[in-house]
């Protein structure tokens, strides 16, 4: 175990690591910008097939996007609930379970911020708005945690049991909002009660709604890393995705790890969804927005790695806020940003596949793929991996 | 109470089950023939809105049915080259398909018909007394067929060799590939008749995101029903009993929560997949790609 863990020395890197870490990373940036060429490319089909012209959608996309400061606000804004839930979707992944429930996390995670700053407490800022953030980051992280016990006890597949947790929590969400005798909502207008002030994310930049979520989710992204790349937690995590048979064989307990990956996955999707609420909204709006699917996307395209997260949610980001634009000004109907995050997952799934065949691997190297614990025969743990089996892969662990 | 329990609840339930029913025997063939079908959601809303949207064009609900079926067939085609032919993670490129399925529909509404909910109204199939159409016998006559299917013909043995051991199959001529590919296109047919029993049998016009979550639970019915055909057909008709009780809670004005009645067959999903099939028996080689180095 020892010799294990100074592998992943908490010291601080030398700078030739540092670059030779970032060198590696080229190919798999590369082949992720190839990835969501691809997809732009496929989009503009889809949009020239459809009678539209595809340069004017484009046109007016990116000017939506980058044009000008409030057209930069919005895709910062946009940004900061993926780049958050992207970054949760990443830690899940790491340990190996693939995380479709970051939509009720994140939405249960608004409406704990929504109601907690509707309740307008006379505190003060300091701690009224990490009070209702802590609150959303921990509603957030049960609901996450749960469909992580379930697979750890029972081998529940998580896709399944994210997924009717996603309806779960939107009903939780509709009943909470109805019920204006207990909470401080709004039916009328399908709202919690707006936000005492103090509860709020202060805005960054005049005539724009830029909110200091992003800096949170900057900041997540790097306390991400750091606990991924540079604590024995982290390692873990890696571990049990990398290889759960290895990972058990070095004591590492599978269940435990992938119970605290998934709360740490919903407390960022829960962080998220409190930063739209309290940064953008100053309530929240039972409107489904869709930020936990896009996010799986983020999550892809930035490899799992929290600074691709980022680059990807920036990314996204700027897609749906020019997305507004494009269908103001051309025309072009905004849910084409759907049909473009469903091929950017495609091409990177695409490229990673290819990547694993000879020729591919040639040509691009290998990159990384979903990597899945193999199963373990032993009399400890055999009850707990009967069901696994669902996913073991053939595909070698990569990197 | 009595007035809960009547003929109303029964036809209820087999009309709620129906599109499970198809969907469910669709991700069956899929999984037993070792490729995982998270793609059903996706799938049943191509169908249901190109059912639609055929209806609407042709005025003929059955070659709406048509197009319905063979739009989301075209979509499985695209989860099978990415699942078999590329060889990539099948829950992947499934989530690609579920985001395809809901943005596709949704821009083509507001292209073809300039709205963002639904589509204008639009013939719906015959109807067999009961307010059941006539889709609802097809549904339950094909549990037999695919039980059939699957355990006495050549063609079934080989789809179970296919899902158990791909690589045994391969090594005695069975080409794993070819009939992976026809399970998932079925597989994608069938969800698309699902898909479009919900907008030209059910209703007469597609919403977007009509489906709420039934190729998921039809998919939990599989796991539920250990893929077994006549188990999933139980385990179908489970959901649709749930469904089908709020309905008639509705109807009869019964004092408990709408919210909670909408969640229970989320709820029975849930519980079903995590407390009862501990002992489930997946195919062995599910989610294996087959031997080709």
């Amino acid at each position: 175990m020892s010799t294990l863990q100074s592998r992943t020395s908490t010291s601080p890197r030398a700078p030739a690591t540092w670059l030779t870490q970032a060198w590696s990373a080229v190919p798999a940036l590369l082949s992720s910008v190839g990835a969501v060429v691809v997809a732009l490319l496929v989009g503009a089909l889809v949009i020239a097939l459809t009678g539209d012209d595809a340069v004017t959608a484009y046109r007016a996309l990116f000017a939506g996007a980058f044009g000008d400061r409030r057209a930069l606000g919005e895709t910062l804004v946009a940004a900061t609930p993926l780049i958050l839930a992207g970054l949760g979707f990443a830690v899940a992944f790491r340990a190996g379970v693939f995380n479709i429930g970051l939509e009720g996390q994140l939405v249960l995670g608004a409406l704990t911020a929504g109601l907690i700053g509707g309740f307008g407490f006379g505190m003060p800022a300091m701690i009224y708005l990490p009070l209702a953030l802590i609150a959303a980051a921990v509603a957030g992280g049960i609901w996450g945690a749960i469909p992580g016990f379930l697979k750890a006890k029972t081998g529940a597949h998580e896709v399944i049991t994210t997924i009717m947790l996603n309806y779960l929590a939107f009903r939780v969400s509709a009943a909470a909002i109805g019920a204006d005798d207990v909470f401080p909502v709004d039916p009328g207008s399908r709202a919690t009660e707006r936000a005492a002030e103090a509860s709020r994310l202060p805005r960054l930049l005049e005539g724009t709604r830029l909110h200091a979520g992003i800096v949170l989710a900057l900041v997540a992204a790097v306390i991400l890393w750091y606990l991924l790349f540079c604590t024995t937690f982290g390692y873990r995590i890696r571990a049990v995705g990398l290889s759960r048979g290895a990972a058990a064989y070095a004591g590492i307990r599978w269940g435990r790890t992938i119970t605290t990956a998934m709360f740490v996955s919903g407390l960022l999707a829960g962080l998220g969804g409190a930063a739209d609420a309290l940064g953008l909204q100053g309530r929240y709006y039972d409107v489904r927005v869709g930020y936990g699917f896009t996010a799986i996307a983020v999550g892809m395209v930035g490899r799992n790695h929290p600074a691709g997260v980022v680059l990807a949610g920036l990314l996204f980001g700027a897609l749906s806020s020019g997305a507004t634009r494009m269908q103001n000004t051309a025309g072009t109907s905004r849910e084409i940003v759907q049909v473009l995050q469903g091929l950017v997952i495609l091409s990177v799934a695409a490229l990673v596949a290819i990547s694993h065949l000879r020729l591919g691997q040639s040509l691009l190297g290998r990159l990384p793929s979903r990597r899945t614990g193999e199963r373990v025969r032993s009399d400890r743990t055999s009850e707990a991996v009967s069901e696994p089996e669902l996913e073991s892969r053939p595909n070698p662990p990569a990197i | 109470m009595s007035d809960f329990f009547t003929i109303a609840l029964l036809t209820a339930t087999l009309r709620l089950s129906a599109p499970l029913v198809f969907a469910a025997m669709g991700g069956l063939l899929s999984e037993r023939s070792g490729v995982m079908n998270i793609a059903l959601e996706g799938f049943m809303l191509v169908g249901a809105f190109s059912a639609a949207a055929g209806t609407y064009y042709t005025g003929r609900p059955f070659l709406g049915l048509l197009i319905g079926t063979g739009a989301a067939m075209l979509a499985s085609v695209i989860h099978a080259f990415w699942s078999i032919t590329l060889r990539g993670d099948q829950i992947v490129a499934g989530t690609a398909l579920n985001l395809l399925g809901a943005g596709i529909p949704a821009f083509l509404l507001q292209r073809l018909f300039e709205t963002a909910g639904g589509t204008p109204a639009v013939a719906r199939l015959p109807t067999i007394g009961g307010g059941l159409n006539v889709l609802v016998p097809v549904a339950f006559l094909l549990v037999p067929l695919v039980h059939y299917l699957l355990f006495h013909t050549r063609a079934g043995l080989r789809i179970q060799a296919a899902g158990e051991h791909p690589h045994a199959a391969e090594s005695v001529g069975v080409d794993v590939a070819r009939y992976r590919y026809a399970c998932v296109l079925a597989s994608g047919a069938l969800a698309g008749v699902g898909g479009a029993y919900l907008s030209i049998g059910d209703l007469s016009q597609f919403t977007v995101g009509m489906t709420a979550g039934r190729g998921f639970i039809a998919l939990a019915a599989v796991i539920f029903g250990n893929w077994n055909p006549v188990a999933t057909l139980g385990a179908t008709l489970l959901f649709g009993a749930a469904q089908a009780a709020r309905v008639q809670a509705q109807a009869l004005n019964l004092p408990i929560s709408q919210d909670l009645l909408i969640a229970l067959p989320y709820l029975l999903t849930l519980i079903a997949i995590t407390g009862l099939v501990r002992h489930a028996t997946p195919p062995a080689g599910l989610g294996r790609h087959a031997a080709t180095e």
